[in-house]
């Protein structure tokens, strides 16, 4: 048995994106030292050149990465903070997303952005505990939650091999997730929904860290109802073909999302069932309350996100 | 190898010349309403964008500004398909999907004119990082107003090139204002100042002298070409013409008649050529510019069923806004 880590999964992703073609190329903090896990070893393994450490500047870094795309890189930014990302919304929304469109696709922009450690790290408070997909996935930025090591290893690759700008989400509570893993790890294709677990009724979506948290609820409560989890993985573009057909099974949803949930992702989820499928009972959402802030202290940090007993009553209330 | 249609002064005459009546057309065509939208008029400012192309190579690169029409025809876009740009016809640059604001030829090395104030040197650094990788000998000029000077971005933009020593040339058009704001009261200390804290040579020149630009360029092209890292080339000019073709509609008064007059007199095509030869040239360049203008008055408007195409370059499909 090999257990391998999320960590070390996508550390493996990047190696093997590095090893397969030169274009590849990481800018990040510390990413020389490997400080977040993702990068460890590969600067001595691939040269300062290719994985570079840059000064605190996200927004350049980030806009040079768009310039070293359009000049025929790949280049993978490492951001230290999800709430790094509003620093740089300029350089990825207004800049990335748009350079194809704007100049009638002359211009391609194979740029990834990584947060390894996205959502509440418990104890980092207000400015660290972001977890902004919602934000990316409204823009039209291919969005990404992995919430397996192999998903992780699988949508990375991916996200480096296409041409658009892509985010990819590593959920701080997944990063401790390891896996035994036989088959070989593989591209997993974008926008590809994974059904975690069957079930028959009721549907439950769930994103990053929150999909292992509603198997658990799922092989809890499976004596009494047969809960179906579904991991879109791929936020933006979604795989509404594989929601909408759970849907017509169950019949019933429940979306597990630990962000805001004011014009959150588990409202889109909504309204694609609300749209496409006739649900046998109205649908629930378990989120973070509308435009979150993550107090410090332990207990409130907590208590502002998604809870298993939460996610238990919501799957009970759609049975009524 | 230089940009051929640049290469002596006649080129370059011809070329400022093209600039002008370009714009004089375009100002035209914004008041008869057959340009929507409006453009930032070069006028007046042609000296830097010729200047600073002459001292490029055709694949060298650069990134452009909102006031973007002079950079794109000084690296050699063609003007009729600039001119259909402006118009949103297929037959633009960017096929109608960018106009004034977002000119590209990926083709002559121009990675787009740019609606967000110094978001342009930063994407010129990452290119010329990347050039210098793969071992290419391309230099990459960014144009910049004196109000981008203000922006954070681009003095962490001019730290990554100091210390990548990225061959990039950073081209402030001081024209004296940001919209209305004079850049004496808004710029603290100098833009050179700005540039030498990094520890990148900048040298002040006048605007509007195209050939002080060029060499200026062509010492900052010369050195990045060397392995000798960024430049910056701050060059004095003005704007003739309003900020936006909008302003007219609000008649302001930032600037005093003598100001304008006085900077009209030092009008950068009003250069060393015969008269003759200028007069001919003159002749050319109305020849040129009606045929461009045919070109992109007879260019198709585009297809409204294909207005979310190129939105990715991956040819993912989005959903439609409407109902399914
Ligand atoms: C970041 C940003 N802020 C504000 C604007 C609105 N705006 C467009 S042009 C302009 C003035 C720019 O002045 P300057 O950089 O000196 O260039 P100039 O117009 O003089 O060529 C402003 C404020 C913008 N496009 N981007």
């Amino acid at each position: 048995m090999t257990l391998l880590s999320y960590a070390k999964a996508m550390n493996r992703a990047l190696a093997d994106a590095l090893e397969a073609d030169p274009a590849v190329c990481v800018f990040g903090e510390d990413v020389g030292a490997g400080l977040a896990g993702l990068t460890l070893g590969l600067q001595q393994r691939f040269g300062a050149e290719r994985v570079v450490d840059v000064p605190l500047s996200e927004q350049a870094f980030t806009s040079a990465g768009i310039g070293a795309a359009l000049n025929g890189m790949r280049p993978v930014i490492e951001l230290q903070i999800p709430s790094l990302l509003f620093l740089v919304f300029e350089q990825l929304a207004n800049q990335a997303h748009k350079f194809s469109l704007m100049t009638g696709g002359q211009a391609r922009v194979p740029l990834t952005v990584v947060v390894p450690g996205s959502g509440s790290r418990s104890g980092w408070a207000g400015q660290h505990s972001d977890h902004p997909y919602g934000l990316f996935a409204h823009v039209g930025i291919k969005t990404l939650a992995p919430a397996t090591p192999t998903d992780a290893y699988g949508l990375l690759s991916s996200a480096i091999l296409d041409d658009d700008p892509v985010v990819l989400f590593a959920p701080a509570g997944a990063l401790g997730v390891r896996e035994d893993v036989t088959a070989p790890l593989v591209p997993i294709p974008l926008g590809t929904a994974r059904t975690v677990r069957p079930g028959s009724d009721v549907t439950v979506v769930a994103v990053g860290h929150l999909v292992h948290q509603a198997v658990a609820v799922a092989e809890e409560l499976a004596g009494e109802v047969s809960v179906e989890v579904l991991d879109p993985r791929t936020l933006y573009p979604l795989d509404r073909a594989a929601l909408v057909e759970s849907l017509n099974r169950t019949g019933r949803l429940v979306v597990a999302d630990d962000s805001n949930r004011f014009a959150g992702f588990a409202a889109e989820v909504l309204a694609v069932a609300a749209e496409e499928c006739r649900l046998l009972a109205p649908p629930r959402r378990v989120t973070r309350p509308d435009g979150a802030v993550l107090p410090f202290a332990l207990a409130l940090d907590r208590a502002l996100q998604p809870r298993e007993d939460q996610l238990r009553d919501a799957i009970r209330a759609v049975l009524k | 190898m230089s940009l051929p249609h640049l290469a002596d002064p006649a080129g370059r005459y011809r070329t400022m010349r093209l600039i002008r009546s370009f714009e004089e057309l375009a100002l035209e065509w914004v008041r008869s309403g057959l340009v929507v939208g409006g453009t930032h008029p070069y006028i007046g400012q042609e000296a830097v964008a010729v200047g600073v192309c002459a001292a490029l190579d055709p694949a060298d690169q650069l990134t452009s500004t909102h006031r973007g029409h002079g950079h794109v025809l000084a690296k050699g876009a063609d003007p009729g398909r600039l001119l259909a740009e402006l118009l949103g016809r297929v037959g633009g640059l960017n096929g109608g999907r960018g106009g004034s604001m977002h000119a590209a030829d990926f083709s002559l090395g121009i990675l787009g004119a740019n609606g967000i104030v110094g978001a342009g040197a930063p994407i010129a650094v990452g290119s010329a990082w990347a050039a210098r990788r793969r071992g290419e000998p391309t230099v990459v000029a960014s144009f910049f107003g004196d109000g981008a000077l203000n922006q954070g971005v681009l003095l962490e933009a001019l730290n990554l090139a100091s210390i990548w020593r990225a061959p990039a040339v950073f081209v402030c058009e001081n024209n004296g204002y940001a919209t209305t704001l004079p850049a004496a009261s808004a710029v603290g200390g100098s833009a050179c100042g700005r540039a030498a804290a990094f520890g990148i040579p900048a040298e002040t020149v006048d605007g509007m002298d195209v050939e002080a630009v060029r060499a200026a360029a062509g010492r900052a092209v010369e050195r990045a070409r060397a392995g000798g890292g960024p430049s910056f080339l701050e060059c004095l000019t003005y704007r003739f013409e309003a900020h936006h073709t909008m302003e007219r509609r609000f008649r302001l008064s930032y600037r005093t008649a003598e100001e304008v007059a006085s900077w009209r007199e030092r009008d950068p095509l009003a250069t060393g050529l015969p008269t003759g030869r200028m007069a001919e040239i003159d002749r050319e360049v109305a020849e040129l510019l009606s045929a461009a203008a045919e070109f992109a008055l007879a260019s198709a408007e585009p297809d409204p069923a294909t207005a979310n195409d190129h939105l990715y370059a991956s040819g993912l499909r989005p959903r439609s806004g409407a109902a399914l």
